[in-house]
């Protein structure tokens, strides 16, 4: 079995090696040659933590089932949803660009979202780790650079403004709920995921090495 | 709410930083140590002895540096800059009213928005479709050549500018997403139609492309050239 050290911690962004200490909630600790963040003692327990990504869930299903913006013109009203924004530019010549849109609006943000309510679901209960614990940990981490709700928000208020001078623009409930997603999948599905390994390894006492 | 820790503000790195204030801290290559690159935890380097050696916490293949980084990092690169110029040249979105039609690009778009006062939303899809990408490949390119030399200049600012890089990239998709919710809005047959066109396409390619290209950039190298 390879030697592993969960005392140390090294910079990812420059090779130091540190060792690990304890941090009050909140606080955080930076490379002392680049400067990056090593680590960060989360705000959260596990249980607030769920409780959030449950909120989560559910601001993603209205963000995807009410439209995000309605208009009318003279006399004609049409209205969009998340997958009927990706779902329009999957028509003429540039259709291929609808696919890594709707993966990175939809599908990545969905899957952070169920990914975290099976991993926290379980390590509630004593610290367990959910079976395919390992995959999920590495989806998480993998799949965070390409979750674009932030940017689809800003593309959404800017196709208000764009839209305001042509025909008359009303926000749906859909638009809400997805400023409401962003912060909430910013909070929960945050680089500080790293702790879920030291909390749930065997042996170890609850709550120790949130470090 | 988390309020940044100066490094000597903890112990260990504190510690560390006393006892060789001119020098640099350990380096986990010259101790002999890997840390995994998708889950952080600091493993033994037997990389000499095997081949391929998962992480034993998370099964994520353990590296010294990300393979072949600047080889693919360039190649991403030039690939999204290729692919720039059909993006920028080629209309992005065909606008018909009442029966008489206009193709815009990304650059026309701005120039709209300038035109009719709109200088705030102007400048946003300005710095989001034109700033990023650019000074991306320009960051990209002064990071991938200070590397290659092995440079010791400004390491902290350059780690910081890859940093920068990393968190700045995504938001080019700004447009994509306007011309996806334009089009899906505006559908009124005949009487007013806007449809994405290809250059949107070439976008979304190079935003990914570039996203690919930073990622693939192993931001260890800047620190592995000797000092001066």
């Amino acid at each position: 079995m390879l030697k592993s050290f969960t005392n140390l911690v090294v910079c990812e962004h420059c090779d130091a090696t540190y060792t690990r200490v304890a941090l009050a909630p909140g606080e955080v600790a930076r490379c002392g040659q680049c400067d990056a963040v090593l680590y960060r003692a989360s705000l959260l327990d596990v249980d607030r933590w769920l409780a959030l990504t449950v909120a989560a869930a559910v601001a993603f299903v209205i963000a995807n089932v009410s439209p995000v913006v309605k208009i009318s013109l003279q006399g004609l009203h049409s209205q969009a949803t998340l997958w009927q924004s990706a779902a329009a530019l999957a028509h003429g010549p540039a259709a291929p660009i609808a696919v890594p849109t709707a993966l990175a609006i939809i599908v990545v943000p969905f899957m952070q979202v169920s990914l975290l309510l099976w991993v926290l679901g379980h390590a509630r209960r004593g610290g367990r780790r959910a079976p395919g614990f390992r995959l999920a940990m590495r989806m998480l981490a993998g799949l965070r650079p390409w979750s674009m709700v932030e940017v689809a928000l800003l593309g959404i208020l800017v196709s208000v403004i764009k839209l305001s001078s042509m025909v008359e623009v009303a926000p749906g409930a859909g638009i809400w709920a997805t400023a409401a997603l962003m912060i909430l999948i910013t909070i929960v599905a945050s680089r500080d995921i790293h702790w879920l390994w030291e909390f749930t390894d065997r042996g170890r006492p609850r709550g120790e090495g949130r470090s | 709410m988390s309020r940044p820790a100066a490094p000597d503000a903890h112990g260990s790195v504190a510690h560390q930083r006393e006892e060789a204030p001119m020098s640099r801290p350990a380096r986990a290559l010259d101790l002999g140590l890997v840390s995994c690159h998708a889950c952080g935890l600091v493993c033994e380097d037997v990389l000499e002895r095997q081949g391929r050696v998962p992480c034993p916490r998370c099964g994520a293949a353990l590296h010294r540096r990300k393979p072949d980084s600047l080889a693919r990092t360039w190649a991403l690169l030039i690939a999204a800059l290729i692919l720039y110029i059909p993006a920028n040249v080629l209309p992005v979105m065909y606008t018909s009213l009442l029966g008489s039609g206009s193709d815009s690009t990304i650059l026309s778009g701005v120039v709209a928005f300038w035109s009719t006062g709109s200088y705030g939303i102007a400048l946003v899809i300005f710095i989001a479709s034109v700033a990023v990408p650019c000074g991306k490949f320009l960051s990209l390119g002064l990071l991938l050549a200070s590397t290659r030399r092995g440079s010791s200049w400004a390491r902290r600012e350059r780690s910081k500018l890859y940093r920068m890089v990393e968190v700045v990239g995504y938001w080019s998709m700004l447009d994509v997403l306007v011309v996806a919710v334009v089009a899906a809005l505006i559908r009124f047959h005949g009487l007013a139609d806007i449809e994405p066109r290809v250059g949107i396409l070439y976008f979304g390619v190079v935003v990914i492309l570039t996203m690919l290209s930073a990622m693939s950039f192993d931001p260890r190298l800047i620190w592995d050239g000797k000092d001066e």
